[in-house]
């Protein structure tokens, strides 16, 4: 069929800057960049153009410039663009539009309607560089109280504890598989998670038996609806389990790997046949209740020896601060909550950008009910799906997340530049591919150090703000909402987030 | 010695390497200006192997008994006993191509741009600052140093 799409990108090559000398042509798995030796000259096939920038990037003379079509529909308020280019490309394939990363939608970024405190006259701020500054959080369960015994000098602590995992700083890398992304940028996750002393997760593609004995102490391994790669080895070698029951992305959804993405060494660790489909269903199956999230959450601590804390992952929705109390309850030690905003390898349009609620009023929701019920210190909160920057985490934690997940954060440390094609499986960055070729793209010396700079970035400016506001721990700021003013927000939206107006 | 190593596993074929070779012989190591303007244009030392998924770049080895040495003959070619460098001598050139036909790693180039033939071969960057080729590599595929373990 004729396709009536306009192109989506244009390709602008300045001639006087090209030297012919093919780079693009090499590093577009796409295709768009020829050249043309009778006329030696290159050519570019904009249709197939993503917009990825990589052409760009490695343009040794920076003669690309790739931008937005300027082409454009009749302008329209109701029918935009988006909507006209979906529709047409519905009346083509008859499908279900897919996409990748996360919702692009302009619905209200609360992190940028939050404003931090700071230190003035009455109170003195704290120099990060002079003094010390504690970033170190524990994730897990607390005593419902502490009984300590003195003996002397020496302290001990006769309540029982529960095991707790300390992360160097709270951010910690959320749970991209390895499937949905290359081996090269899984291990660069968890490169980085070790060397800085956090964790990262292994999403529901299991873990590499090759990884686990010098990255297992890092990882949060997860049991999700495929089960995948889930033996006890696999349980036990981890920091932490993660139950997934849902993604920020597309709540209510499942997953699909297609066969062709699983390879040899894939296939040994999802523990499937090569080249078959890795489907994970919508729901759990065994979890249509609390009761049954219980079940799993005790037969996976079981397994374990009591050793590990439980995470269990949700998406915003509705009633998330409801569902957090019951997952609590059913003994969750860890809660994840992933918003509106989270990202995905694939996953349909419509979902991703209609389904669920923000993070921010999420994450309030939920700390101010665990608090209202007094089990507020039975779990640690870990707050994910459009955590952007170093205040995001800040603003996060002042609404009550004992850490955050980055994913798309770290993706773009390591070069993703949010095309939304992961779901082509021709990543031009190596980051969501199988593709040998394009996998080996992302080294992973290089793409760890890159996410360490970001995490030592991101927490030399998170010392930098808890200073300005007086605060030596971050511990300090774990829901303290007095630090958080809103701005241009509704009475209802402040109420929610249970933050005052600027000015009051 | 020092030379160039290089890492297969992460060399993604882009070619960069050999782009930049060709700038670092320029007469005016302006990117642009060498390849569009100068005559004879600037010729890479540096070869790219492509098998896809596999591609490394191949620079000379710089051999401890280089067959290229052995075969050269008219001196052009030797050992430089100091650095351990494998040095072409242009001077003493008389472009036979005994070299390139003895090379076993297909190093050696034969200059058609210039009138008089004469190879090319790579020279480690001589006179300037650090090799370009590794420089230049985006993704780490080309290092620089005595032993692999221990590069820059």
């Amino acid at each position: 069929m004729y396709s009536y799409l306009l192109p989506e990108f244009v390709v602008e090559r300045r001639e006087e800057r090209c030297i012919r000398c093919r780079v693009c042509e090499r590093q577009c798995a796409n295709g768009v960049h020829s050249y043309d030796a009778e006329r030696d000259q290159m050519w570019a096939a904009e249709q197939a153009c993503v917009g990825c920038q990589r052409c760009a990037v490695f343009c040794p003379t920076q003669a690309l410039t790739v931008r937005p079509h300027p082409a454009e529909y009749r302008p329209n308020s109701s029918w935009t663009r988006e909507k006209l280019q979906d529709l047409k490309k519905q009346a083509e394939t008859g499908g279900v539009i897919l996409t990748g990363s996360g919702n692009d939608k302009p619905y209200r970024i609360y992190w940028d309607h939050l404003v931090l405190n700071a230190s003035q006259v009455t109170n003195p701020s704290i120099d990060p560089l002079r003094e010390p500054m504690e970033l170190k959080t524990f994730l897990g369960r607390k005593p419902d109280t502490l009984k300590i015994v003195l003996h002397g000098e020496d302290v001990r602590i006769e309540s029982e504890l529960y095991p707790n995992i300390p992360v160097a700083t709270p951010i910690v890398f959320s749970a991209m598989s390895y499937g949905a992304i290359s081996y090269q940028a899984f291990k660069s996750l968890a490169m980085a998670a070790k060397e800085y002393g956090t964790l990262f997760n292994t999403g529901e593609g299991g873990l590499p038996a090759a990884m686990r004995q010098d990255y297992g102490k890092n990882a949060i391994v997860q049991c999700a609806s495929g089960r995948f790669g889930v033996d006890p080895e696999y349980l036990n070698c981890a920091a932490a389990i993660e139950i997934k029951i849902g993604q920020g992305a597309k709540p209510g959804i499942g997953g699909h790997l297609p066969g062709e993405k699983v390879s040899e060494n894939i296939s040994v660790t999802r523990m499937i046949p090569q080249g078959t489909d890795a489907l994970s269903p919508a729901p759990q199956h065994d979890i249509y209740s609390i009761e049954d999230l219980s079940m799993l959450i005790y037969a996976l601590k079981e397994a374990t020896n009591y050793e590990k804390p439980v995470s269990v992952k949700i998406a915003a929705v509705h009633n998330v601060a409801a569902i957090a109390s019951g997952m609590v309850r059913a003994g969750a030690d860890i809660i994840a909550i992933d918003g509106l905003r989270g990202g995905t390898g694939a996953a349909p349009k419509i979902i991703r950008d209609n389904v669920g609620i923000p993070i921010e009023l999420a994450l309030a929701a939920v700390d101010q009910r665990l608090r209202e019920e007094g089990i507020r210190h039975k779990c640690s909160i870990l707050a994910a799906g459009g955590i952007r920057c170093s205040a995001d985490v800040v603003k996060a934690v002042a609404l009550g997340a004992d850490a955050v997940y980055i994913g798309t954060s770290a993706l773009v440390a390591m070069g993703c530049t949010l095309c939304q094609k992961c779901y082509t499986g021709k990543c031009n960055w190596g980051i969501c591919t199988q593709d040998p070729y394009l996998a080996k793209r992302l080294n992973p010396e290089i793409a760890s150090q890159r996410l360490i700079n970001l995490l030592r970035g991101w927490s030399h400016e998170i010392k930098e703000m808890l200073g300005g506001m007086g605060i030596n721990a971050i511990e300090s700021l774990r829901g303290n909402r007095e630090h958080l003013r809103g701005v241009g927000l509704a009475e209802w939206e402040l109420n929610v987030l249970g933050v005052k107006g600027a000015g009051e | 010695m020092e030379r160039v190593f290089v890492k297969p596993e992460v060399c993604i074929g882009c070619h960069l390497c050999a782009v930049w070779c060709a700038v670092a012989h320029s007469r005016s190591k302006n990117i642009i200006k060498a390849f569009l303007y100068e005559e004879p244009r600037p010729l890479p030392r540096v070869i790219v192997e492509e098998r896809l998924p596999l591609t490394f770049a191949l620079p000379c080895r710089h051999c401890a008994e280089p067959d290229c040495v052995f075969a050269c003959i008219s001196g052009a070619l030797y050992k430089d006993r100091q650095t351990g460098r494998v040095v072409h001598d242009a001077s003493r050139c008389v472009g036979c191509c005994s070299c390139v036909m003895a090379c076993p790693y297909g190093c050696i180039i034969l200059n058609n741009e210039e009138e008089e033939k004469k190879v090319l071969k790579c020279d480690l960057c001589a006179g300037l600052e650090f090799p370009y080729c590794v420089r230049h590599c985006p993704n780490g595929a080309l290092v620089y140093g005595s032993t692999k373990g221990d590069c820059r």
